[in-house]
């Protein structure tokens, strides 16, 4: 029966995951911003550094919108004349790179103990969520002002401060999804034909946690730039001359009532990158899980 | 209600006292992390001495705040202080640090509950009447702006609020305490983010509970639109919402320090970067203590309100 009737061939999952964003439209701007902002922070610092360090008294807090000068002034100048579209573009190598560093290490470490949690005896299960406990007990935002403080100021400090008050989120997470999977039919049926637990762990489970996860991870993404901007902000995160742009609104706040887009456009830059990574973090919740696809899959075949 | 029948059952009091229990151990943890981190610092004596001090007077400062003694020592000393309920000096003020700390503590707490009280409010009010009318145009503006809401850095929101509210504008005080002038702006900004992220869930809770067969069912009887809403699926709507609305009272404080420190609000945020600053250890560790029981009593609050709300929720 099947022989007389080819199966007509399925795209692959990549391209049905783009067509489905493509349907999006708010999800598809937000994934195109997003791509820019990652241009921006992967060339920019190459390209434009001299550019975005170069003072130039003359220009001090040059007012925007001046389109006889180079483009790189089109936003203005800040306080030491330097172009602050160029600025910008430069500092989202550092805000991308704080935040992805930190979203990558609490994702990893998270999700490891979470299934290590899920998976083993009770006494390890226990110790692991005690510590979660103590990260959870306290803001994490407070906790990395005053481990800050203490610390001498550097990325990777930030970094793992940051990485670790996030743990907790993908640590809980994982828990709780593979105390679920791992009663299921098909788990067992691979511990009966004798398939070790880090087998058993990686290759039946992860792959069905790992959507969730990587959900999670895009809207945490955004939490974590939000927390560092405002540690950069307070003065305690990135230290000048390296810029983020929670360390530019912090620069600019001096200059408020004279020259408002000193920090007016860095702050528009974060808030268009947090409002993209939720956009798309809604969509993934939707695409990723094969539950509520079909709501935009529906689509695709109607149209 | 059976409130009283739920208080006095042994179930509730082994789990209070599991609770306490946990939450004992992570206060602990988070006391010896920020014991021995904070003391990593320097030496308070190079801060409130003149430069020019005799070894003897240094030594004499050293020997009054207990600072001589190696710090396995320090902290032994501090831990049994601490069961007497003995929060330590502050050496900036010469006062209890529990004092300082509870002083700021108290504008925090006002600032908290105002803004918590309106997030709530609002949240729940538009988010019910967005998830009444999927995809009209009312839900859709407010999703955006819910969005929008949870997108942005609180500090900036602060500083653009004071350019444009008080400088340009001159409605509101640009910072301090005194009249109810000078609460409008920090609760504005603190507002923001929490209800943004609350009404998300509250829309998304409620939809779920609408689309139900009670629902269905009441409005087939001929309940009218209000009642639906507000009486029959919020109620069962309320459980997702309120652990968000937990959460976010947490994280209240988090935003609390900024906004404190922008708007020179005297709270417990700005109390405990001030003796960071000034390493003034025991004021930072009773801020420490104070913030984490404050948070503890809540999602105890909280775990009580499940059951109150939700009559199969026993412990």
């Amino acid at each position: 029966m099947t022989d007389s009737q080819p199966v007509r061939e399925l795209p692959s999952k990549l391209v049905q995951l783009l067509r489905m964003l493509w349907r999006d439209k708010l999800a598809c701007i937000a994934a195109a911003f997003l791509l820019l902002v990652i241009c921006c922070a992967l060339f920019g610092p190459m390209m434009l550094e001299d550019l975005a360090t170069k003072q130039n008294l003359r220009g001090r807090n040059a007012p925007p919108f001046d389109f006889s000068k180079n483009w790189t002034f089109w936003l203005g100048g800040d306080a030491l004349g330097r172009p602050l579209l160029a600025r910008i573009i430069v500092a989202a190598g550092n805000t991308m790179m704080v935040a992805a560093g930190a979203v990558f290490c609490s994702l990893l470490i998270g999700t490891t103990l979470g299934m290590i949690a899920g998976y083993t005896s009770k006494l390890t299960s226990q110790i692991i969520l005690r510590l979660a406990d103590v990260i959870m007990s306290f803001p994490s935002l407070l906790l990395a002002v005053i481990v800050l403080y203490m610390l001498p100021a550097s990325v990777g400090n930030l970094v793992i401060v940051l990485a670790i008050t996030r743990i907790p989120v993908y640590l809980r997470t994982a828990r709780a999804e593979v105390l679920e999977i791992r009663e299921r039919m098909f788990v067992q049926a691979a511990r009966v034909m004798g398939a070790s637990t880090p087998r058993i762990i990686f290759r039946h489970i992860l792959p069905l946690v790992f959507p969730t996860l990587i959900t999670i991870a895009t809207l945490d993404f955004a939490f974590v730039m939000l927390a560092e901007s405002s540690l950069s902000f307070l003065g305690i995160g990135i230290q000048p001359p390296e810029i983020t742009w929670g360390l530019m609104v912090a620069q600019g706040r001096s200059y408020l009532t004279s020259a408002w887009w000193l920090s007016f456009w860095p702050g528009l830059a974060i808030i268009f990158t947090t409002l993209s990574l939720n956009l798309l973090s809604n969509w993934m919740r939707v695409a990723l899980d094969p539950q509520q696809r079909w709501r935009l899959e529906m689509s695709t075949q109607n149209d | 209600m059976s409130l009283t029948l739920f208080a006095e059952s042994p179930s509730i009091r082994t789990f209070l006292g599991k609770r306490a229990i946990a939450s004992a151990i992570s206060l602990v943890g988070l006391v010896i992390l920020v014991f021995f981190l904070s003391r990593l610092t320097g030496d308070p004596t190079a801060l409130y001495l003149p430069v020019d001090a005799s070894q003897e007077s240094r030594e004499q400062f050293r020997e009054i705040h207990g600072l001589n003694d190696p710090l396995p020592v320090q902290f032994a000393r501090y831990m049994g202080d601490l069961l007497r309920l003995d929060f330590g000096m502050s050496i900036r003020r010469a006062e209890p640090a529990l004092d300082s700390v509870l002083r700021g503590f108290k504008w925090t707490l006002q600032l908290a509950l105002i803004t918590m009280s309106l997030v709530t409010v609002m949240a729940i009010v538009v988010g019910s009447l967005a998830a009444f009318r999927v995809g009209g145009v009312f839900d859709r503006i407010a999703t955006f702006c819910s969005l929008i809401a949870a997108s942005a850095p609180d500090f900036w929101i602060a500083i653009v609020a004071i350019v444009v509210f008080s400088v340009n504008l001159g409605w509101v005080p640009t910072s301090g305490t005194g009249t109810v002038w000078h609460w409008i702006l920090p609760v504005s900004v603190l507002f923001i983010r929490p209800f943004g992220l609350i009404l998300q869930v509250v829309r998304g809770s409620m939809i779920t509970a609408l689309s139900s067969a009670y629902v269905k069912t009441a409005r087939a009887k001929g309940v009218l639109d209000r009642p639906i809403i507000f009486v029959h699926a919020l109620r069962n709507a309320l459980l997702p919402v309120i652990t968000v609305i937990g959460d976010q009272a947490a994280g209240l404080l988090n935003g609390a320090v900024i906004v404190e420190t922008i708007f020179g609000f005297p709270g417990v945020g700005k109390v405990m970067i001030d003796a960071i600053l000034q390493r003034d250890f025991a004021v930072v560790l009773a801020a420490v203590m104070v913030t984490a029981f404050a948070i503890f009593l809540m999602n105890l609050l909280i775990d009580i309100l499940y059951a109150v709300l939700d009559p199969r929720i026993r412990y």
